[in-house]
This record gives C-alpha cells, structure tokens and sequence, in this order.
C-alpha cells in the first residue's frame, strides 16, 4: 500500500464545550479493588478465629480462589461456561507432585511453573476442540474431555499418576529463589504464602479485565456476532482466556498438591468442575472476588455442617438448593448483587453531581480517522460483487446479481420485500457466502474471507435490526469497533491499559461527535430511544475507521424529526466514503444517492440516476405488482 | 485376536449399551430440540428411574409394573421441574438453564442418597431374565437380549409418536419455529411440559432397565449424563435419528475397544467426540447453523 492516504475528517460540531481530555478511570477505580482484596487477606486471620476457620480451611479457600480466578475471566467475563476444569486442576497437581517426589526438579516454585505451562498446553488441546461450537455444545463437550483426561488418569496413566491412590510424600514447601531460601511450615505461614499468590494472582487478573483483550472479551459475552463484524476474530480470543483459565487451574492444582503433601486422585473428578462452577456463581461470576467468597462458603459450611449430626450427611443437598435458589433469584452471586447495588447507587449519585459528565468527550478537534485504503485508479471500482447467488435449498434469494460501485459513490438498493436485498447485503459483508459468484473489494477478492476480515480491510455494516451491545453505555460500544481498528483482529495485550491503544479516545470522541450522541457518552444502551439506538449502529459501522459503508435501512421505524436528523447524518458521512445503502423510504433514497440499482424477485431489474429510476416502467411495475400482492 | 464368539457377545453387549443410550440420549435431544434447554438433571432423572424402579420391584415382586413405574416417577420429578422452575428459564440465556437444571440435578441426587443411603444396591435380574440362550454362534445372557428389544421398541415407540401422529407434528413443528407454532393456535406451554416429561420418562425407563446389569449408586447419574452428551455431540443436537446413531456408535465403541483394551474404552468414546468435532462439528445428523 505505497499510495495510501489517510484520510481525515471533521467529526463533531464545533461546540464551544470543556477542552477534550481522555476521562480516564481514577486512581480509586483502577487500583481500588487490589486494595480491598490486600485487606481481605490481611484481615482474615484476625478475623477467622471468631467464626472457627483455621489457617486450613483459608488455605483451601486460597487454592480454590486461584482457581477461581481464571474460571471467572473464563465464564463471568467471556460467557464461556465450562464444565471441564478439572482437566486442568489435576493436571497441574499431578505435573508438580511428580516433578518433585520423582526427583526431577527440586525448586518448587519452578515445579509450579511447569504445572502453569503444561496445564496451558493442555489448554490449548482441549480448547481448540470444544471453542469450535459454542453454548450448550461448549459446556457439554468439556464436560467431556475432562472426563477423559480423568480416565486417562486413572487407566493408561496410571503408572506415572498413582491411579486412585494418588502420588504420596510431596515434601515439604520450600520458596527458593537461588538466593534467599526458606520453608513454609503449616498453618499461617501457608497461608501467607497463598495469600501472597492469590495476591499477584489476582493482581494480573484484574489488569487483564481492564486491559483491550479484557474489554473485547467483554463484547463477545455480550454480542459474539457484532464482535466479529467489527473486526475481532473472537475464536482466537476465546482460545487465548480459555489457555489464561487453563493456567490458573494447573496452578492451582499443583499448589493443592503441594498443601496437603500429596496429590489427590479426585483432582480430577468431574466434581472438582462442578465445584468450581458452584462457588464462583454463588459468589457472584464476573468480579474476580466471587470464587474466592464462595470457596469460602462452600468449604466452610462443609466444615461446620459436616460435624452437626443432623444436618451432616445433608450438606450437599443444602448447599444444592441454596444454588438453585441462587440462580434462580440472584443470578449475579452475592459479590455481584453487592456490587449491582451499589453502581446503580454510585451512578445515581454521580447522575445527580455532574449532569454533564459526557461532555468531556465534546472534542472540537477530534477527527474521525479512516483506514487507509489503496488509491483506485480512475474509473475502477472500489466495491464490485460478480454475478453473485445464495440458494437457500430449493429457495433461491438471489439469483445471480452483480454490482460496481465506484470510489465516493453514495449507492441506494431498492426492491420491494422478498426482493433479496438483506441477502444480497449479507453475502457482500461476507456475514454469508455465496452459493456462486464473487465479490472484490478494490481489486482483492473477498468471497468467503468471513466479515471479520472484511472489516479489517475497511468495510462495514450497520444492521437493519439494531445489534448493539446492550449492556454497556454509547461510549463503550463504539470502544468496541475502535478497538478492531486500532488493534487490528487479534492481540494479546492483557497487561496494557486501554489507553495505551493510540489514538483511541481522540476516535471514540470523533464518532460520538458525529453521530451527535456525545451528550449520551455515558448512557447504557437499553436506555436510549430507538432513533439514539440507530444511530448507535451506524456509529459502530463508522467506527471501525471504514471507508465503505454497507447500511440496512438507516431509516427504518424513524418518527419524522428522527428522519430528517439522520438523512442530515447520512450526508455528513457519505463524505469521503463510499456508501451503499438499502432503503425503503423512497423519497429518502431520491435525495441522497447518486445512483439507486433495483432488485426483483432475486434478480437484477434496474440501475440509473434516481430520476431514470422514478422513470422506469419495469420498476413502477414491479412495485405496483408487489402491492398488488400484498393487498 | 480374540475368539469369534467373545467378540460376537461384545458387539450385542455394545448393541445393548447402545439403545440404552440412543434411549437417554433421545430425551435429552428432543428436550433441548422442542424447549431449548439442555436437561444437565437427565442423568438424576435416569437415577430416579432406577431407584423408584427398584423400590417397586422391591415391595410389588412385578418387574413389568416396576418398569412403567420408573418411567412414571421419572416423569412425575421431570414434570415438577419443568413447572416449578425450569419454565422461567426458557427465555433466559443458556448458561442459566444449564445452572439451573445442574443444580436440580445435585438436589435429586442428594435427595436420593439421603433415602436409600449411598451404597450400592443390587436389583434382581425378573425371573423372565434369568439364564443364558444359545444363539449358535454365542451363548448370551437372555435379559441383555430382552432389555434390547425393549428399549428397541421404546425407540420405535418415540420415532411413531414424533413422526406419525399430530402430536408428533405439533412437537417437530415447534423445534422448527415454536412462536409459528403458537400464532397458529396451538398450546405449545401444553406440549413443552408434555415434551419434557416424555423425556424424563425415557431417561427413568432406561435407569430401571439398566438395573439389573449394574449395581445402583446414586452418583451413577453423572457418568451416563456425560456419555449421553458424546452420543448427542456424536448425532447432532436436536436430531433423534442422530440420538439413536450416535448411540449406537458409542455403545460399539465403548464394548469393542475393552475387547482389546479395556483401559482405553472411555477414553476412545471421546477420541471419536474429538474427532467428530473436528471434521463434522454440527454432528453426523445435525443441521449446520443450530445450536
């Protein structure tokens, strides 16, 4: 791309607001919680007593709030609900059991590490396999591959991992750093030294929340398909927090091991899954404390009710229908609740202090960047789709319809319904591939590379019906797409902070700019009005630094202020893009585009200025027959 | 290489292992095919089975009234799920009804262990079942045979009632577009809560069955839960005709593999799963683009 430009445009009015800075989090939001959880570790020997727990019982709680860790990144962060990892826990604590009982290495901490890597690997073994289909299929295949791992385990393994006797005589933790060397007796100085890792443990996971790889993994919970339509290939994502989970098990494991001497066989049994997923969800899945408080009601309540005569054999039963009570009524997990109570409450209070709290993001400056984008040579087109099809079976969307747009063109789609338009649509996006046909964009091929790489090479879409992510407020959703930009369609940078991505805040304000919803900066989504919401999804499509845009039906649903408002949008943007869009607002369409192309029952019926157009008897025809269709 | 008549008996046991799971297998997939959810409590409801099964058998002496009452109690449990808590699940996401139904699952469980203790019982072969028959090639244990056209003719069963009768059409229509089915008039909250207890009841009908081969422990569920989801990953979610070929395979797999190798049984169940998801991730029925 030697000939690139990049291409600039103003975005956002030239409102006389605050000066631009890039609203980053306080020192409290980012650091706060690692505060909280330094004084929940100091705290909780002191504390302990009065309840009956014993450095024991906090020891476990540690091992299984490393666990638990990973698990919550996993599951209360990307939506991955995996039953299948105790694959990884037992691993992990038969990899540091047989390191150091079989004399290989001596250094325990450097045996942790091996049991952190060959979990990892393992990770990514299982995690290629059952990443390939996702939901229900997700959690029942690693269910599965856990299983097998346990029988590997308990049969042609077993020779190296004991079988159900396990590996005895795991000797005695000693930290040794080369250096300075020192043992961790029982009792608190074990738990120090856990509560020192689960310490750093945290301390990562928690930057990895906040990180762009966090905040991505965040948009896949909440709408995979839109995470990939702005440019993230969301497989490698969720292959890489799945491996980060898988190390956290194996650390885990193997500090299990290390903790009671010997490495149990049941570290692999599908129960130890199954826990892990209980406490983090009574917890609360998706604040990193929540494993970490319900291995801590979990083991205790095992603890004291097991020694209650009465109640002894029933503690599973009673901790099975606290669960089901949990996720039936408080879904978040106690953690959660908390937390929820107490952000709706913070927001309301900010909401009262500081109305204006979006404007920081009024930047009179921001320019809205583009990708760059090989210059065409005159008369070329930029967007060309070559006799392209979908049959559906029998059904045939489209029959064979091809298109040239060229470099500034603004392109209306018109055709009555049924005409084929939202598939014709969907197969130039590459959300579809064709049944036949090809589609170019400037000059490369584009068929079937997936809508995901089409993004990266500068062309988006915006939905005819809003897929946005619900959840998070306008600022963050348009975050998203910027981030596809910025990043490109994968990188690990788990430890970064999101401002570190350059050019980031500068673009977000110049897309909230332009779409006018900079005011909204803060607003959740689902509290917008449906005109905000639409503008939302064309801002998303526009974020993404595209400079082909594909909208379906800008329009659709508007009142009339709505109306004109986001025809004046569509003409602010059609400035140095080239703009394809469908419609059926007919009078709309008039006014805007350059040429309008008509489609019929799947087939190509006309293309001309919007005055040939009007014109057309073919395309009067065909309107008027569909109506008299549906009338 | 073993004898011809041991790895004959091997291909009926794997045969037998194989419509019972294609049995378990089926109400686990037109579950989740009709309602949507993925019961993570079927292996409970098949543990139900068995106990109420064995408890009948116990006190009636009938093996016949012990095996309609399994199904019935499995049904009974299946139907106070689906009513009591399952329905406020349907329009939640995935990961809540899994949750929720695995959570069911614990509850069942422990309930059971907390009634009959948590050692093993033994259920007594009927005395229809007794004895071995020889087929000529091979000497086979009769009930194993029995059980095989039983559940055999279960499936048929299921395969008439889903695809010749109205019900039948009413419950694949609603795997196909349940909101369709209801602008035409249809109850389909009706036939949701009949859906799910047809496949409890399958689920409890297997666990008494299979009975007499095993020695019944509460926590057996889980195992035949977590092999009914290879048969399911194996044929394809939503898919009956997949149910019953993927169980099928399984019960070959699992029966002929410990004829070489027993260690390597399960652990060739899943290497099949694995493989299936690599070349044919939707499933040898499935349908590309559900689930």
């Amino acid at each position: 791309m030697s000939q690139s430009n990049e291409s600039v445009i103003r975005g956002g009015q030239a409102a006389a607001g605050p000066a631009y800075h890039a609203a980053g989090p306080t020192i409290m939001q980012r650091y706060g919680a690692l505060l909280v959880a330094g004084l929940i570790l100091v705290l909780a020997p002191v504390v302990a007593p009065f309840i009956g727990a014993g450095p024991d019982l906090l020891s476990r709680v540690l091992i299984w709030g490393i666990f638990g860790l990973g698990f919550d990144l996993l599951f209360g962060y990307t939506g991955l609900l995996s039953f299948g990892q105790a694959a990884f826990f037992g691993t992990g604590s038969f990899i540091t059991a047989y390191l150091l009982t079989a004399g290989i290495i001596d250094n325990m901490l450097l045996a942790l590490l091996c049991s952190i890597i060959g979990a990892a690997i393992l990770g990514v073994g299982i995690g290629y396999l059952t990443l390939r289909r996702s939901g229900i299929y997700f959690a029942m295949s690693t269910l599965a591959f856990a299983e097998m791992i346990y029988f590997l385990e308990f049969g042609p393994l077993r020779d190296w991992t004991g079988g159900e006797n396990g590996i005895p005589g795991i000797p005695e933790a000693v930290v040794d750093f080369g250096f300075v060397e020192f043992f961790v007796g029982f009792g608190w100085p074990m738990y120090t030294f856990l509560a020192v890792l689960f310490f750093i443990g945290f301390a990562v996971a928690r930057r990895i929340s906040l990180s762009p790889f966090g905040v991505i993994l965040t948009a896949i919970r909440e709408n995979p398909e839109r995470a990939m339509a702005v440019g993230h290939t969301i497989q490698r994502y969720k292959l890489a927090v799945f491996v980060i989970a898988a190390a956290y098990g194996g650390l885990a494991g193997g500090l299990l091991g290390m903790f009671q001497g010997y490495m149990p066989p049941d570290a692999f049994n599908l129960h130890t899954s199954a826990e892990l997923v209980i406490q983090t969800v009574m917890g609360g899945a998706g604040t990193l404390f929540g494993p970490l408080l319900g291995a801590l009601i979990w083991l205790y309540l095992y603890e004291v009710l097991q020694f209650v005569d009465s109640v002894g054999p029933y503690w599973r039963l009673i901790l099975g229908v606290i669960f089901v009570i949990l996720v039936t009524l408080f879904r978040k997990g106690i953690c959660g609740e908390i937390l929820a109570w107490r952000n709706r409450r913070i927001s309301r209070r900010m909401a009262a202090a500081m109305p204006e709290t979006g404007r920081s993001y009024v930047d009179p400056n921001a320019k809205l960047v583009m990708r760059d984008a090989p210059q065409m040579e005159s008369g070329r087109p930029v967007l060309r789709a070559d006799n392209i099809a979908k049959h559906y079976g029998g059904l045939k969307a489209v029959k064979g319809v091809s298109i040239s747009i060229q470099e500034g063109e603004l392109r209306g789609l018109i055709g009555p319904n049924g005409a084929g338009k939202s598939t014709f649509f969907r197969m130039l996006a590459g959300e579809i591939q064709p049944t036949h046909g090809r589609v170019y964009l400037r000059g490369q091929d584009i068929t079937g590379i997936g809508v995901t790489q089409v993004c990266q090479m500068g062309m988006s879409k915006s939905y005819q019906v809003n897929t946005l992510f619900d959840q998070l407020t306008v600022k963050q959703n348009i975050l998203m797409s910027v981030l596809g930009h910025k990043r490109g369609s994968f990188k690990l940078d788990a430890l970064k902070a999101v401002e570190s991505v350059r050019g980031c805040p500068e673009q977000v304000a110049a897309v909230l700019g332009m779409v006018e919803l900079t005011h909204r900066a803060e607003t959740p989504i689902h509290e917008l009005s449906y005109g905000e919401k639409r503008r939302v999804e064309i801002g998303l499509a526009l974020a993404t630094g595209a400079n082909v845009l594909l909208l379906d039906e800008p329009l659709a649903g508007m009142s009339p202020e709505e109306r004109v408002q986001t025809v004046a949008l569509l003409k602010k943007i059609r400035v140095g893009r080239t703009v394809l869009i469908v419609e059926h607002d007919m009078d709309a369409m008039f006014e805007l585009a350059d040429r309008i192309t008509v489609l019929y029952d799947g087939n190509f019926l006309a293309e001309g200025t919007p005055e040939e157009i009007r014109n057309s008897k073919a395309v009067q025809d065909a309107y008027l027959g569909g109506m008299e269709e549906d009338e | 290489m073993p004898s011809m008549s041991l790895f004959m008996s091997q291909v009926f046991n794997g045969l037998a292992l194989g419509v019972l799971l294609a049995l378990i297998a089926t109400g686990l997939t037109i579950i989740y095919g009709t309602l949507g959810v993925i019961n993570f409590a079927h292996g409970a409801l098949f543990v139900v089975g068995a106990y109420a099964g064995f408890s009948l058998f116990m006190a009636s002496g009938s093996f016949v009234l012990s095996l309609l009452g399994a199904a019935v109690a499995a049904m009974v449990v299946g139907l106070i799920m689906e009513r009591g808590l399952i329905k406020r699940f349907y329009h939640r996401p995935h990961e809540d009804q899994i949750l929720v139904t695995f959570g069911i699952s614990i509850v069942i469980v422990e309930i059971i262990r907390a009634i009959y203790g948590g050692v093993g019982q033994r259920v007594p072969l009927p005395s229809w079942g007794e004895g071995v028959i020889n087929l000529g090639f091979v000497t086979y244990p009769l009930y194993r045979l029995e059980i095989m056209a039983i559940a055999a003719s279960v499936l048929f069963a299921c395969w008439y009632v889903l695809y010749k009768t109205r019900l039948g059409l009413i419950i694949r229509s609603g795997i196909e577009d349940a909101l369709m089915v209801r602008l035409l008039g249809i109850n389909v909250q009706r036939y949701f809560m009949l859906v799910f207890g047809i496949g409890a009841a399958a689920a409890g009908f297997a666990g008494m069955i299979y009975g007499p081969m095993v020695s019944i422990v509460p926590d057996m569920g889980f195992r035949v839960l977590i092999q009914s989801f290879v048969v399911v990953v194996l044929g394809g979610v939503g898919s009956f005709p997949g149910a019953i070929l993927g169980g099928l395979i399984a019960g070959q797999i699992l029966s002929l593999t410990s004829l070489f190798n027993p260690v390597y049984s399960d652990v060739m169940l899943f290497a099949a799963m694995a493989l299936i998801l690599i070349v044919r991730p939707q499933g040898l029925m499935g349908v590309e683009g559900r689930a």
